[in-house]
């Protein structure tokens, strides 16, 4: 049941605008604790600006993002900063370093913001690589690594300090249907593993499919529709039939 | 309604006027931008890692580069001199005359011509590629300000590590001359170089050396800018990698005429 005080993530008529074109148009969006949300629509549509808007990295012209009830859009930077270092983001190339080795990589946010000796560091780094199976590639630069192999870093990247909330964009983009299917398995393996509340932006249905609680379309600004998997793949709108024949 | 295969026309004024008023937004911005590391620079955290990391980048890796310019310039000064001042009877003054020539002008601003051309092409190329791919923001979202982490830390180890590029471009160009001056059998190393230390003052080096502090910070704030502000690609990363040295080029000449005239102002043309 969903009540005021389980919601982590609450978006409210948020509008943004690049010059003259309006990407968001009053779009709401309230996410609870513990929940997966999958917010599905085409290229271009402005779903990674909402997920950009929510984490601080854009600010939207109107409305309200409370993230754990704290409003983010006008946080101060020190503020936004200790507000972030409970969120966790997937980046649609993962955005390794690309001058730090995947070690680093998994390193650096823990050195950053723990006091955590060098053997907690260490033994931190190896169980993410664990979790995601890629132990092997621990001294690898991330121009060695294949697209499936740097989303696995990624992911073990934005949960290595175990995050409450983790926003994923396009966590399947560009991979092979097979890999695809592997990464939204082991999103949602990590999610239960460690009762992560999530949004993921994609437009890969058989991701949504495995991960989603909840999906959302979102088109023209807004979200036009919202239900289950199985709610939206029975859905009678239109441009939601035409979304899921296409993908089918 | 505007028919689309018509091309817009901008008359030359209305073209002039906005690119001006364009120039000089991006002078602004440039500014902002390179003030921000004063407010910065004494503020922790402080990131002593990195800033190590950038003087072994951005200086070692340019000592191969500038110990061929430097001897050469040394070289082709001694060769290119003689002759003239032979012909006035002031041979004796060449030692004089290319350690000031060196450590007042053409060392300090051709190491920064040339790091310029290194380094600050390749701030901008590497902090431009990671704003495309995204490491810009994923910097921000693990609460990390990636002003203090990618633009401090470089522009710092530029202004260290100018100076002592500096000093050693200097130290070879003289040698360079000395070597020019030997083989034709002007001058011995004793000879050559009392001459020289007899000529440098304290104020002729102060001078050289302030300014390669200052050359370095436009050279890092510069690339690191570019960099920072990179956008449309791939193809913008190369756009910032070239405007980063033609823009630091610029400058550095810009601000070596004004350190110039300030110099003489304060200090007296003789200095």
């Amino acid at each position: 049941m969903t009540t005021e005080s389980n919601i982590l993530i609450d978006v409210e008529q948020v509008w943004k605008a690049f010059d003259d074109h309006e990407v968001l148009k009053g779009i709401t969006l309230r996410v609870q604790e513990g929940s997966s949300d999958v917010i599905l629509g085409r290229s271009g549509i402005g779903k990674s600006v909402l997920l950009k808007s929510i984490v601080g990295l854009l600010t939207p012209e109107r409305g309200s993002i409370h993230i754990t009830g704290k409003q983010v859009i006008g946080m101060k930077t020190r503020e936004l900063n200790i507000l972030r270092k409970s969120i966790g983001y997937v980046f649609q190339y993962a955005a390794l370093y690309d001058s730090l080795t995947v070690r680093e990589n998994l390193e650096f946010p823990l050195r950053k913001h723990s006091d955590a000796s060098e053997e907690e560091i260490t033994d931190r780094v190896l169980e993410q690589l664990r979790l995601v199976g890629l132990e092997d590639a621990i001294d690898k630069m991330p121009s060695e690594l294949s697209g499936g192999m740097k989303k696995r870093i990624g992911l073990a990247r934005a949960i290595i300090k175990r995050p409450k909330i983790v926003l994923y964009d396009e966590p399947t983009a560009g991979l092979d249907p097979i890999t695809a299917r592997e990464i939204s398995q082991l999103i949602l393996n990590l999610e239960e593993q460690f009762g992560i509340t999530s949004i993921t932006v994609t437009h890969d249905l058989e991701c949504a499919r495995i991960i989603a609680n909840q999906i959302y379309i979102l088109d023209d600004g807004v979200f036009q529709h919202s239900g289950t998997y199985e709610e939206l793949k029975a859905s009678s709108d239109p441009y939601t039939r035409a979304f899921f024949q296409v993908a089918a | 309604m505007k028919d689309p295969r018509q091309r817009p026309e901008i008359s030359f004024i209305r073209f002039t006027r906005e690119r001006f008023r364009a120039s000089m937004e991006e002078v602004y911005k440039i500014t902002m931008f390179g003030l921000r590391f004063f407010r910065y620079v004494f503020r922790p955290p402080y990131e002593f890692a990195e800033v190590r990391k950038h003087l072994d980048n951005l200086g070692s890796k340019s000592i191969p580069l500038l110990t061929i310019v430097g001897l050469i310039m040394g070289l082709i000064l001694a060769l290119q001199s003689r002759p003239t001042l032979d012909r006035f009877g002031a041979g004796g003054f060449l030692p004089a005359m290319i350690s000031l020539t060196i450590v007042r002008e053409l060392g300090p601003v051709i190491t920064a011509l040339i790091v310029a051309g290194r380094v600050s092409s390749g701030i901008g190329a590497e902090v431009g590629s990671m704003r495309v791919t995204e490491q810009i923001d994923a910097l921000e979202v693990s609460a990390v300000d990636p002003y203090n982490f990618l633009v401090v830390t470089r522009v710092l180890a530029c202004m260290i590590i100018l100076p002592l590029l500096t000093a050693y471009v200097d130290f070879l160009a003289i040698f360079g001359g000395f070597l020019a001056e030997y083989i034709n059998g002007n001058s011995s190393f004793m000879l050559y170089f009392t001459e020289v230390v007899q000529s440098l003052q304290f104020y002729d080096i102060l001078p050289g050396v302030g300014k390669t502090i200052a050359f370095g910070y436009i050279i890092g704030v510069i690339g690191a800018y570019q960099g920072f502000n990179t956008s449309r690609g791939t193809e913008g990363v190369g756009r910032a990698a070239t405007s980063a040295v033609v823009l630091a080029s610029l400058n550095i000449i810009f601000l070596d005429m004004v350190i110039i005239q300030l110099t003489f102002l304060f200090l007296g043309p003789g200095v």
